[in-house]
This record gives structure tokens, C-alpha cells and sequence, in this order.
């Protein structure tokens, strides 16, 4: 889920996607606007109720090559489970984005629209203009560590409140936009933390899923942001102390490091 | 006198939707009678407004009726009695009607017309409803919300504290407050009937 690369209006969604909206979006005269395309959903920007309330729309549409019934028994899964974890979360405080409607039997969910972007544009970002600037590695860095920090409690909280995401990755993690504040410098990593896309998310108080979670995300900020990995420890440190129990986490963490994100085969 | 708000719903531009808010309601128990006996010049949404929070929490049960009568999912007698069956957080029909409906201790009264003509639905309900026209906006219904009663039917006091561990590093405040309880209530109703 990516904002700022959200095609120009005039690009109709149709002439991009081969699927058809469900029917209660067919006669939209402004048509949703396809923003992403995942394995599994396509993710839309409309409205929801009122032209002044925006929303992300994700849709499933059905596999042609699944029987019809088996697709629509996993359809109706996958939006279910998905909306069950938004809604508990956000009622116990984690900072996801509100469930507005659900349509199962059609496949599609509509959430709030959150505004801001992903964390690894905006990491990216700060990475250009200090090296722009001839600020050297390792230097003034407090900032990136402050959002470390805040990417560790958020994700201490969700883990505190038994849900695990399933695909922790620096696109998976938004930054809303505060106001309309001139992004210039340091405020580039400013913003809450959102957690976002729970389609692979489940019920979990397992330490082993919660130190995979942990162990995904720090391949994916090894890969995406070679220049910042250093400063995992942050994120690790801050999660520790975020809810009763992380610090099991960090050990089973280590456990999983060295045999990688499967656990054995054997028995 | 009624103030009537006449609404077309995102994505549904060709059913609008007409709203009139009234306090100190005097003939409730006539209103409820006359969706009792299925008298047909009744046709309309009777809400207690003591359990409504917002504007969207009231447009969101509406949204999901007129979806359900379009996609023929009704699951009660027509659109204007699903609109309260959509209010409610489980699958009772009847615990729906008592808990949101309008009943005999109904003061504050919000009425939903789906379809029709808005000057009709006007006339109408003057010569209906004997209370207090008041304007459907967010202020009139903020002062009119029980929320101890809101929290208690969504079953939104956990152990938490209700919805109030505050979403990460944001401010608290009442607005805030009432903003955080809208998404509580709008979740526990879109997953109302998620089952498997």
C-alpha cells in the first residue's frame, strides 16, 4: 500500500486492471482509483458514505481457476480474518487503520485512508539527503533511532495484544502525515506509525511467530536499507520493553536467526 | 417542525436517503406501535438517538441495508428495519429493534427514509412525529449520545479500559475520544454475521 505512487486521475483503473469492481462500485461516476496490486487484492482509493470521507477499498476478486465454491469459502476467509484483526487491534489501542465496512461475500473491505507513506520511501528519503549533504554514517542519527523506536513499541503493542502481522516489511509500515507540514530535513521520519495490509496476520501469543515477525522485518531492513541496518538493535531494544514478555521474544529471535524463518522440517 | 437532511450515500447515488432529528418526543409509543402492526404509512427508520454517536455511525447502518436490499441479502421484513438490524453489534433481529429501535422511553428520535419523495416524507412526518425538530448535525447528536449505554451494547469495556489506551502518541482529547469510539462501534458492526 503506497501513496505517493498513486496513478494520475485520468488513468481510468479499468485500463489497468482486468477486473471488474463489484456492482455496488460499477456505476461510481468518479471510479475508484487502483493505487496497488498484491498476489491476492487489489487496492483501491474511494470514498466512504460522504465525498469528504476518503477510504481504501481492498478488493479480492475471485480466481477464475478455483472452483467457485472453494474460491468463495476463501474469499470470505481471508476478508473475515483480516477485518477481525483490524477491528482488535484498533480497539486495543494499536495504531492500524479502522475498519468501515466489510462485504464478504462480494470480497471487499473498506479501511481508513491513511495519510502519509510507507516507511521505506521515507527512510529512503532521509538516506538521499544526508548523503546529499555529506553527513557521514553513524552521525547524527538520532532521528532514525527515534523512528526505530517508534516502529518497535508499535510493534510491541500488537504483539501484546495477541495478534501477529505475518509480513512485516518497511512497506507494510506507513508514517501518516502530520498536518501539512513542509517536509525539509529531519521531519521527513516524523509521524505516527501505522501498521498496515493484515492479510497475512493471525491470533497468535506464540514467541516463535512473534520473533518470525521480528526476523522478517529485519531481512527486509537489511535488504531495502543496507545503510540503516545498524540501527536494528534500536527497534529491538525499544520493542523489549514494550509489553510483558518481548524479552522471551528476543531470545527465541536469536534461535531463529541462525536456522532461518522455517522452522525444521524434521519430526 | 422537522428539518429534513436529504443524503445520497457514496456509491449510491440513485437511493437517497432523507434524515430528520427531533428531541422531547412525546408519542413514541405511537410510533413504535405503528411499525408494530406494519401500518405501511410508516415506512421509516425509528432510531433512539441515545445510542447513536455520529453522523457516519447512523449512515454506516444505512449504507449496509441498502447494499443488502440491492443485493437482495435483506435479512429482516424491508430496508428501513435493516437499517436498525445493521446498527446492531450481533445477529438477534428483535434485541436490534429493543436496543436501537424506537421504544415507549424514546425522547431523542432519529428517523431514516430510504427513497421517496423529500417535501412528501416532510409533510408526513410533521403530521407524525410530535417532538422538537432539531438539525441532524454532529454537535446535536454529540449532546444527545449516552455513551456509558453505547459502550455497553458494543461491549466496549474491556479490560483495556475501553477504547482509551490511546492509539499510539496521539493526543487525547474529548473529540478524539468520540472519533475513537465511532471506529470501535463501526468495526463491531461490519463484523456483525462474520462467522467462519
Amino acid at each position: 500500500m503506497e501513496v505517493q505512487t498513486a496513478p494520475p486521475a485520468h488513468q481510468a483503473p479499468s485500463s489497468q486492471s482486468p477486473h471488474l469492481l463489484p456492482p455496488i462500485f460499477q456505476s461510481d461516476t468518479t471510479p475508484p482509483q487502483l493505487i496497488t496490486q498484491g498476489a491476492e487484492a487489489l487496492l483501491y482509493r474511494t470514498t466512504y458514505l460522504l465525498p469528504t470521507l476518503p477510504c481504501a477499498l481492498k478488493y479480492r476478486p475471485s480466481k477464475p481457476y478455483r472452483h467457485p465454491i472453494l474460491d468463495a469459502r476463501l474469499t470470505k476467509h481471508r476478508i473475515l480474518s483480516e477485518a477481525r484483526v483490524l477491528v482488535k487491534c484498533r480497539r486495543e489501542g494499536v495504531p492500524v487503520p479502522a475498519v468501515y465496512a466489510v462485504d464478504e461475500r462480494e470480497g471487499w473491505v473498506m479501511l481508513e485512508w491513511v495519510e502519509g507513506e510507507v516507511v521505506r520511501v521515507r527512510v529512503n528519503e532521509w538516506l538521499r539527503r544526508r548523503k546529499e549533504l555529506g553527513v557521514q554514517e553513524g552521525v547524527e542519527e538520532e532521528v532514525l533511532k527515534g523512528l526505530m523506536g517508534r516502529i518497535g513499541r508499535a510493534i510491541g503493542r500488537m504483539h501484546g495484544v495477541g495478534i501477529v502481522h505475518g509480513d512485516l516489511t518497511t512497506s507494510n509500515l506507513m508514517l501518516r502525515t502530520r498536518r501539512e507540514d513542509a517536509k525539509c530535513g529531519d521531519e521527513v521520519l516524523d509521524g505516527e506509525i501505522v501498521l498496515i495490509d493484515f492479510g497475512l496476520a493471525s491470533q497468535s501469543s506464540a514467541d516463535e511467530d512473534r520473533a518470525v515477525d521480528l526476523y522478517v522485518l529485519e531481512r527486509a531492513f537489511g535488504s531495502t536499507h543496507p545503510r540503516a541496518e545498524g540501527l536494528f538493535s534500536e527497534l529491538l531494544s525499544a520493542y523489549g520493553t514494550s509489553f510483558k514478555g518481548a524479552n522471551v521474544v528476543l531470545k527465541k529471535l536469536e534461535e531463529v536467526r541462525m536456522r532461518g524463518r522455517k522452522r525444521s522440517m524434521l519430526g | 417542525m422537522s428539518l429534513l437532511q436529504t443524503i445520497h450515500l457514496e456509491h449510491l447515488p440513485t437511493t437517497p436517503i432523507h434524515i430528520a432529528l427531533y428531541r422531547n418526543v412525546t408519542n413514541a409509543s405511537f410510533l413504535q406501535q405503528q411499525l408494530l402492526t406494519g401500518n405501511t404509512d410508516f415506512e421509516y427508520a425509528f432510531i433512539d438517538a441515545s445510542v447513536i454517536v455520529s453522523r457516519i455511525h447512523v449512515l454506516s447502518a444505512a449504507y449496509r441495508a441498502i447494499n443488502a436490499l440491492h443485493s437482495h441479502r435483506l435479512r429482516s421484513r424491508n430496508v428501513h428495519s435493516e437499517i436498525v438490524f445493521s446498527l446492531s453489534p450481533n445477529n438477534n433481529i428483535a434485541e436490534s429493534f429493543r436496543r436501537f429501535g424506537v421504544t415507549a422511553a424514546t425522547t431523542n428520535l432519529l428517523v431514516v427514509k430510504v427513497g421517496g419523495d423529500g417535501e412528501e416524507v416532510r409533510r408526513h412526518l410533521e403530521g407524525a412525529v410530535e417532538g422538537e425538530g432539531v438539525g441532524f448535525e454532529e454537535e446535536v447528536l454529540a449532546g444527545m449520545v449516552d455513551v456509558g449505554r453505547v459502550r455497553k451494547i458494543y461491549k466496549l469495556n474491556g479490560s483495556r479500559g475501553g477504547a482509551k489506551k490511546g492509539v499510539a502518541n496521539r493526543v487525547g482529547n474529548e473529540g478524539e475520544e468520540i472519533r475513537e469510539l465511532e471506529v470501535s462501534v463501526l468495526g463491531a458492526m461490519a463484523l456483525r454475521g462474520a462467522s467462519n
